[in-house]
This record gives structure tokens, sequence and C-alpha cells, in this order.
């Protein structure tokens, strides 16, 4: 190598990782999401008919939180996302510890469990919503079978939120799945091989070994589906629409429902609202699992 | 070797995924099988006789034919908007995992509030209208993209960081561009999660249903999950059709899912741990 | 035959041949957008009147937009009017669901229009904003009340009740006899709000001044007995424990055939549910009467009504002489004709020339009475005041449930019309 190449080389290589590469996608993000976003911020301080909007201060969010049914949305949209998240997390890694082993007939079990997430959440939402009535709903008829009355799994004020967030599972499972798969098959075999040495059982394999060094892919599980489940809005809007009343209201689907009432600055308003909630519960959930991800 | 332990262990998951997993598919099934009365029943039954063909004829004649228009708009909008999210994400992803300048905090920053921040919708439909892409295909791919940037650029990036950096100064040296770099030897490394990629952002933007609902109004613009919606109260007496419909709009993500099965399962579990 | 006849003859058909000629003259040409919602009824007519009207004039090409109905169907007809992006014609409520539309920014007036002279005085004011008319009627006037299973009546042996006790009565005596006494469906929240605006004759019976009150924000229904009272039946009727088992999850369409095939007793309904009663259980048609929603006092009976849905032309449309043809054909004579047929008849016309057949479903008979002399009956309040609350559905689905009492179900739906009443910058609010 010559001197004169030296510099050269280092040339290419600062260029090697161009900051123009952000470009095409920053136009995209900025225009589309960025520049709304900001809008709302003003948007949601008006009384707005997409024709004119008068500005009125923080009414808005006064009005939101007059709204006797958003505590109740709060409160649905944090529980159904911890509920949601949390079965993610413990029957994905179970699954994908399950499809990780030798176990038999692998193929068929890991496309079952995978293939509802590429199902639409509409039609999986309308198939529950048949399955689930009380009365004439396959659950409640095959739970006839063994005598047990089935309950009324979208009707129950109680209930319904949970049923939900089932259906909601099922469809997403699969996903959380594959990521622990991902996860588990980039654990180096030396550990498992230094285990086995030391006499570990298959408990302590898992607790010593898998659930540690899975840590990334739980990462991420937990925050795609914690912020999925914050978000929710279509399988909600397709099973129950919020109700029976409120009782399986989000704060997304109570945004929608100011929208489609024409209330277009209040919902504006609310979208602010869900953006508070979710940045309160999120940004320090990230930051936590990101630390712990670096004492590894 | 198995024991009879891991026999019986895999007999039951399999029965117990097969309850949980695969009869509610077979329910939409026998549903679009069966004729009007049958399916009022809304039971788990062998459908008396065939009727597929007359219910899957009635539900795609329905409304002038719309499934068919649905299915070439929902396609056009799928491939178009995967394809620039795979460049631009595997783009962004590359340099954002190679390169550390002060930016990368706020780039970070931009997109976890990408996956957290909910869209505006209302100022967004303000914003498209100005920009005349309201109620276009256009308009929508580009909102599918934007939307759906982050989780892409997440993907690519933690797949990015495990590619040891020697492979793309090993190019640098044979005096590659970047450009050239970037589309000869990094895409093609990216392919187990640009699989990942493709699966799971074409089935979430074929699948989506509330975008296009506000973005693309109007019936030449109709896509598969909006016309299932509007079939809904339609079919509201006939469970039959509605079944047909469902089943109708799930064998594209079932082909997409057959076709790319194998590279999942190889991008996903390569070297598995076997025993 | 004379000659003079013969005469006669010929000059009537030169003056059809002429007719004919000018109809030629007339005929349209052009392209036209037509939105609609997806209820079947409304496809069913709307399909009958493109395929007449194009019949009659080739030229034409009508596409038929569906929309979902209920609250999604108001957001994606003002989302449309306001960016521009409305087809040609529409259907929409009328009453104060149009008013929120900023008519004179988002709608052609149709006020001089020919058609216009035959259209009662009472529709015309619940499609007016600031003197001009925007739309025609295109469905019959409807009642809200109960339609009751025949059948079941006559093996009980009950009276039509004329009170509200005398409804429970009845109500009781089905559930002794092991029956579905009230038919509700949930499945469809709209479903719900039934026994509360069809109660509206009774509020206005014993509070005339209640509507312009309520508008003025001076009355509430939580402070006001008469109006309280309407969600205190809704109460009723599920602490009775009366209803079908299913009704959390059953829809609109499964509430219709239980009170044809007399697997419930009382369905509270709008009468527009008749059309879908004769498509979908056509041999139970005959099994269905009406009446109205029974007040406390039998001198004080009378049925609340509801104004049809319009015809709109939006203000953006290229082609407004083709749109305001079309919409003078569906509010003709011939358009009401076309629509008996297409989906049976429901109720009276709100357009002078317009006759229902001769045999009307029981159900369309038992209303009629309410409508002519010596019948008593009044607007729902929808059509006498712009303040209508988005939740009110959801409000009245936990009332029926009993996961919420009435009178904070009251309490709870005026501060929900609070936001509309703003919204639309009343005076007083």
């Amino acid at each position: 190598m010559t001197a004169a190449a030296a510099p050269a080389l280092k040339m290419q290589r600062r260029s090697l990782y161009p900051g123009w590469f952000y470009l095409p996608a920053a136009v995209v993000y900025s225009v589309l999401f960025l520049a709304p976003t900001f809008a709302s911020l003003y948007f949601s301080l008006t009384r707005w008919t997409l024709f004119d909007a008068t500005f009125i201060g923080f009414d808005n969010f006064a009005q939101f939180f007059r709204e006797p049914f958003l505590i109740q949305g709060l409160v649905n949209t944090v529980i159904y996302a911890v509920v949601t998240s949390g079965l993610k997390v413990v029957i994905g890694m179970a699954l994908a510890v399950m499809l990780t082993s030798q176990i038999m007939a692998r193929g068929y079990l890991r496309s079952v469990i995978f293939f509802p997430v590429l199902v639409s959440t509409i039609g999986v939402g309308m198939t529950f919503t048949v399955l689930m009535h009380p009365t004439q709903g396959m659950i409640n008829q095959a739970l006839a079978l063994f005598g047990i009355a089935g309950p009324g799994w979208l009707v129950d004020p109680k209930l319904a939120l949970f049923s939900v967030a089932l259906v909601d599972v099922w469809k997403g499972v699969g996903l959380a799945t594959v990521i622990y798969i991902a996860g588990l098959v980039a654990i180096p075999k030396d550990y498992y091989e230094a285990a086995r040495i030391d006499g570990a059982t298959r408990l302590q394999n898992f607790i010593y070994v898998t659930l540690p060094l899975s840590r990334p892919a739980t990462a991420t599980v937990i925050t795609l589906s914690f912020i999925g489940g914050l978000r929710t809005f279509d399988l909600i809007w397709a099973m129950t629409k919020g109700g029976p009343g409120f009782a399986s209201d989000t704060v997304a689907s109570v945004i929608y429902k100011q929208y489609q009432a024409g209330f277009y600055g209040l919902s504006t308003a609310g979208n602010v609202v869900l953006f508070i909630l979710i940045a309160v519960l999120v940004v320090p959930l990230t930051m936590f699992l990101n630390r712990k991800q670096g004492h590894e | 070797m198995r024991s009879r332990g891991s026999i019986i262990g895999g007999v039951a998951a399999i029965a117990a995924t097969f309850v949980v997993f695969v009869i509610p598919f077979l329910f939409i099934i026998l549903m679009a099988f069966k004729d009007k009365q049958q399916s009022a029943l809304r039971d788990f039954s062998w459908p008396n006789g065939f009727h597929l063909w007359d219910n899957l004829y009635e539900v795609v004649k329905t409304r002038n034919w719309m499934m068919i228009t649905a299915f070439i708009n929902s396609s056009l909008i799928t491939v178009v908007s995967v394809t620039l999210l795979i460049v631009l994400a595997a783009m962004v992803g590359f340099v954002l995992a190679r390169r550390k300048t002060r930016w990368n905090g706020l780039i970070e920053f931009l997109i976890l509030a990408g996956l957290m921040i909910p869209p505006a919708v209302v100022p967004t439909i303000w914003l498209l209208q100005g920009l005349k892409l309201f109620g276009t295909l256009h308009g929508m791919i580009l909102i599918q993209v934007a939307y759906n940037l982050p989780f892409s650029i997440i993907l690519y990036r933690a797949f990015i960081a495990t590619i040891p950096r020697e492979l793309d100064e090993a190019a640098v040296i044979d005096g590659a561009r970047p450009l050239d770099v970037f589309f000869r030897i990094i895409l093609p490394l990216l392919w187990p999660v640009t699989v990942t990629n493709i699966v799971v952002q074409s089935v979430g933007i074929f699948n989506d249903f509330t975008n296009p609902l506000y973005y693309l109004p109007g019936n030449q613009n109709a896509t598969v999950q909006l016309t299932l919606y509007n079939f809904q109260s339609q079919f509201s007496t006939a469970y039959n059709l509605l079944f047909t419909n469902i089943m109708l709009i799930t064998i594209p993500p079932l082909i997409v899912f057959m076709f790319f099965n194998r590279q999942i399962v190889a991008g996903m579990t390569a070297g598995a741990v076997k025993g | 035959m004379t000659k003079t006849k013969l005469f006669a003859l010929m000059g009537a058909s030169t003056l059809g041949l002429m007719m004919t000629a000018n109809a030629v003259y007339a005929q349209q040409s052009g392209y036209l957008s037509f939105l609609i919602d997806n209820g079947p009824q409304s496809v069913a007519v709307a399909e009958a009147w493109v395929a007449a009207y194009t019949e009659k004039n080739p030229d034409v090409t009508i596409d038929i937009e569906v929309r979902p109905g209920g609250g999604e169907g108001d957001n994606i007809v003002k989302t449309r009017l306001a960016t521009g992006a409305m087809a040609d014609v529409f259907f929409y409520n009328s009453g104060s669901l149009f008013q929120a539309l900023n008519p004179a920014q988002n709608l052609l007036p149709l006020t001089g229009e020919a058609f216009q002279a035959n259209v009662q005085d009472s529709f015309k004011s619940v499609v007016s904003a600031g003197g001009e008319v925007y739309g025609a009627p295109f469905a019959p006037a409807m009642g809200g009340g109960i339609f009751y299973n025949k059948p079941i009546y006559e093996e009980l042996g009950l009276e039509i009740p004329k009170t509200w006790d005398e409804f429970m009565a009845n109500n009781e005596k089905i559930k002794a006899a092991g029956k579905t006494a009230v038919i509700q469906t949930y499945g469809e929240t709209w479903t719900s709000q039934v026994i509360v605006l069809a109660d509206f004759f009774n509020v206005l019976a014993e509070d005339p001044q209640f509507a312009e009150q309520f508008t003025a924000n001076e009355a509430k229904f939580a402070t006001t007995p008469a109006a309280l009272r309407s969600f205190e039946k809704l109460q009723e009727v599920h602490d009775a424990d009366l209803f079908n088992a299913d009704f959390g999850a059953a829809t609109y369409p499964d509430g219709l055939r239980m009170v044809a095939m007399g697997e419930g007793a009382h369905y509270p309904m709008l009468t527009f549910g008749i059309g879908a009663i004769a498509e979908t259980v056509p041999d139970h048609i005959q099994d269905v009467g009406f009446f109205a929603l029974p007040g406390d006092s039998a001198d004080k009976n009378g049925l609340t009504t509801w104004m049809p849905d319009s015809i709109y032309v939006a203000k953006t449309t290229a082609s407004p002489d083709l749109a305001k043809d079309f919409v003078s054909f569906v509010a003709s004579p011939e358009g009401c004709d076309i629509r008996n047929e297409a989906v049976g008849a429901t109720g009276p016309y709100m357009i002078a020339g317009c006759e229902l057949p001769a045999d009307v479903p029981p159900a369309v008979s038992d209303m009629l009475p309410y409508f002519q002399e010596g019948g008593q009956n009044a607007p729902a309040l929808e059509f006498l005041s712009p303040v209508k609350g988005p939740a009110l559905e959801q409000i009245t689905v936990e009332v029926g449930s009993g996961i919420r009492p009435a009178a904070e179900g009251a309490a709870l739906y005026d501060e929900d019309v609070r936001k509309q009443a703003q919204q639309l910058g009343l005076a007083g609010w």
C-alpha cells in the first residue's frame, strides 16, 4: 500500500455510510408523519370543523378529562397492554422453547402458531365475535357439552376487555414466538454445553442460560406488544366497539368516537393525551429494558 | 432419540394447538361451504351439500364486482409500499448501525416516536388534501411507508449490528462505492431479515383497515379489508357469505406464508439447537 | 267507436308522441356517483332507481358507492364533504344530523326545483338551512314504537296497551307464559336507543316546551321528570328481567326475526324494520303488528315520528343538472312506485301523489291511524333540536343492561350533548 492511497482509503471509509442514505426516508416520514403530528398540537387547542378552527385554549383537554368514560378508558388501555404483552412474553417464550427443542411435528406447530399473525384483524375479530356469541357461539356450545355454562364473553362488562385481549394474544403470540426463536437460536451452544458438563437440569438450563440470554428478545417482545396494546383499536372495534356501554373502551376507541362524532379538535386532543400516556409508560420501560441489556 | 415423555408431550402439543389455532380456521372454511340456512346455526358441523362456488360467486359479484377492484388495489398498495419500505428502511438501518454521530440519538428518538405516537388522522387528511394526495393510491402508499418505516428500521438495525463490519470494509478496499456496497453486499446479506420484513409488513399493510378507511374514500379505491367491513351488514343474515368473504381475504396471506415459510423458518431459526 | 272518440284518442296519442319526443329531447347524459349506506333496503332501492333511471336515459351512467351506516358512516360523509371528495348524489339523514353537515357550504340548494311543490312542508323544514331546501325524501315517514307478535297476543288474549302500566302487565303475562317479553339487540348498539327516543311523544305531551328549552340549554334530561322517565322505562324493562337471553349479542336482523317468528313478543324499533321483515321472513310479515310506545296516560297516546332520510346533491358535483334530474326522479310518484316494488311499503310518503299499495302489511296499517285525522303524533327530538349527543347508544346499552341506573345515564347524556352543542356553536352553551 503506498502512502498516497492511505488518505483516499480514509475518505472512502467515511463515505461508506453516507448521511444522505437517511434522506428519502426522512422526507416521507417528516411530511406525512411528523408534520401532521406537530399540526395536531395546534389543532388540539381548537374547536375544529375541518373548515375552520377556533382557538379555545385547553378547553378540549378539560373536556376530555370531564368525560366520565375517559378514566375507564385509560385504565382499560393499561390493563389491555399489560395483559396482552405479559401473556405474549410468557406464552411466546414457552412456545419458542418447545419449538427449538426436539419435539415432533415442529414444522406443523410452528406454522399453525404463526399463521394467525398473518390473518386480517377485522376477519379474526368477526370470526371470534361469532364464536364467542353467548348462546349461539361455538365456544359456549362446546362448553355446554361438558356441562359448563359459558360466560357472556363479549357482553359481560367485566369480561369483554379480557375476551378481546385473549383474541389479541391468540392472533399475536406467533410473532412473539418467532422473535423468541430467533433469540434462543442466537444463544451459543457452548453455554448449554458448559451447563451440561456442570450437570444442570433442564429447569436450571432454562433459568440460568435461556432466560438471561434471551433478554434482548424479551425487550423486543415487550416493547412491541406493549406499545401495540396501548394503541390497540382495530380488534376492539371489530369485536365490541368499546361496549357493552363503555366497558371495553380504550383511549384509542374513545378518540375514534370523538372523531366519528365530528369533534375533530377534541379527537386530536385525545391523540395528544394518548401520546403523553404512551410516553409516560413506554419511555421508562424501554430505558429499564435497555439498561438491563447493557449490563449483560 | 425420543423418549416416551417427549412423544406424549408432542401429541399433547399437537392436540392443543389444533383446538386453539386450527379449529377457528376450519370453522371459517366449513361455514364457507354451507348454505344460508345451515350457516345461520353457527355450529361446527359438516356442510349439507357443497355451496362454496355459489357463495364465492355471490360474494365476488356483490356491489358490481367490487371484490376484484379491491384485490387489485390492495395488491398494488402492498407491493409498492413494501418495496419502498425495504429499500428505505435498510438504508437507514445500515447507516444508523454503522455510523455513530451526534445525530444518532435524535434519529433513534424519532424512530421510537414513530412506533409510539398514534398518527394524527385529521391533520393528516388536511395535509394530504393540500398535497393533492388525498384519496389516491399514491397517497395511501406513502402513508403506509411513513407509518411502517420505524418498525422496519428497527428490525434492520438490529440485524445489521450482527454482521461483522469487516465485510463492508473489505468491499471498500476493493474500491466499491457506497451504493454498490449497499445493494451488492449489504442488502443480500440482509435477506433473512428482509423476508421477515416483507412478510410482516406486507401482511400488515394488506390487512390494514383504518388507514384506507380514512385516506382512501370511494368505490374505485376499495381495499379488501374495507370491502369485508362494508359487506358486514349486507351479509349480517348470511353467515355463509360473511365467512366466504373472510376466507377469501385470508388466502393471500396464506399464499405468502406458504411461499416464504421456508425462508422465515430458515431466517429465524438458522443454526437451530438440535437435540 | 265514434269519430269524436277516435279523434280524442288520436289527440291523446299525438300528445303522447309529443310527450315522448319531449322526453327524448330532455333525455339526460353523463355520469353520476351515488353514495348510499350499506343497509340492504338502501342498496336494493338505490339499485332499482338507478336501473330504472338509466333505462330511461341510456346515456347516463350512475355508480353506486356504499358506506357503512351509523357513526362511521356519519364520519365518512362529513370527511368527504369537508375534503371535496363527496359523490355527486348521496343519501343521508334529515334533522339534526343534516344540520351538522354545514349545508350552506357543502350542499346544492334544491329549493326552486319543480318537484318540491309536491313535498310536504313538514319534511322540507328538516332539510332546510338558512332559507334554502337541500334535500328530497327518498323513503316514507316512520314511527318509533313497538313491534309485537300477533299470534302471541291472540294466544294469551292480550290487548294493545295504551299506557305503560298496561304494557308492563302484558309483559308479565308473556313472561309467565314462558316467553321472551321484550327483545333487545345490543349487538348493534343503535337499536338500544329506541325506547328512549320513541318515548319523546310522551315527553312532549307532559312538557311541550322541552325541545326549545333543551336546545337553549335550559332543560336537561336528568332534571326534567318527563324526560328522565324515558330512561326509567328502559331501566324498568331491564329490571323486570324480560329480555331474550342473548340480548347483549343479538343483532337487529335477529330482533326482527324473533318478533316475526314469535320467539319474542315485543321489539321496540322504528317502522323501517317492516321492509327488512318482508325481505327476510316474508311468511311472517302478517304476524307483526305495531303500536306506539305507551305513556302514563291513556288519553295521551300518540306516536313519535321520524322524518325519512333524504337524498342530497353535493355542491362539488360536476353535473348539477343531471344530479337534480335524478333527485326529482327519486322524489316523483314513479320513484315511489319503484320503491314499493323493490322493498315494499313501510309507511306514508311525504310526497303528494305517492300512493301506498292496497295490501300493506299489518304493521304499516297499524301505524297509519296515528298519522290520520284524530290520531296523535309528534316528531322525534332530533327533528326539533339540532342537539343530539353521539354517546346515547352506549349510554342506553348501559341502562338497558343494568350497568348504570337511569338517573345517572340521563345525567351522562346531558354531559354528552354539551359537546355537540358547543361544536355547533349554539347560544347558551
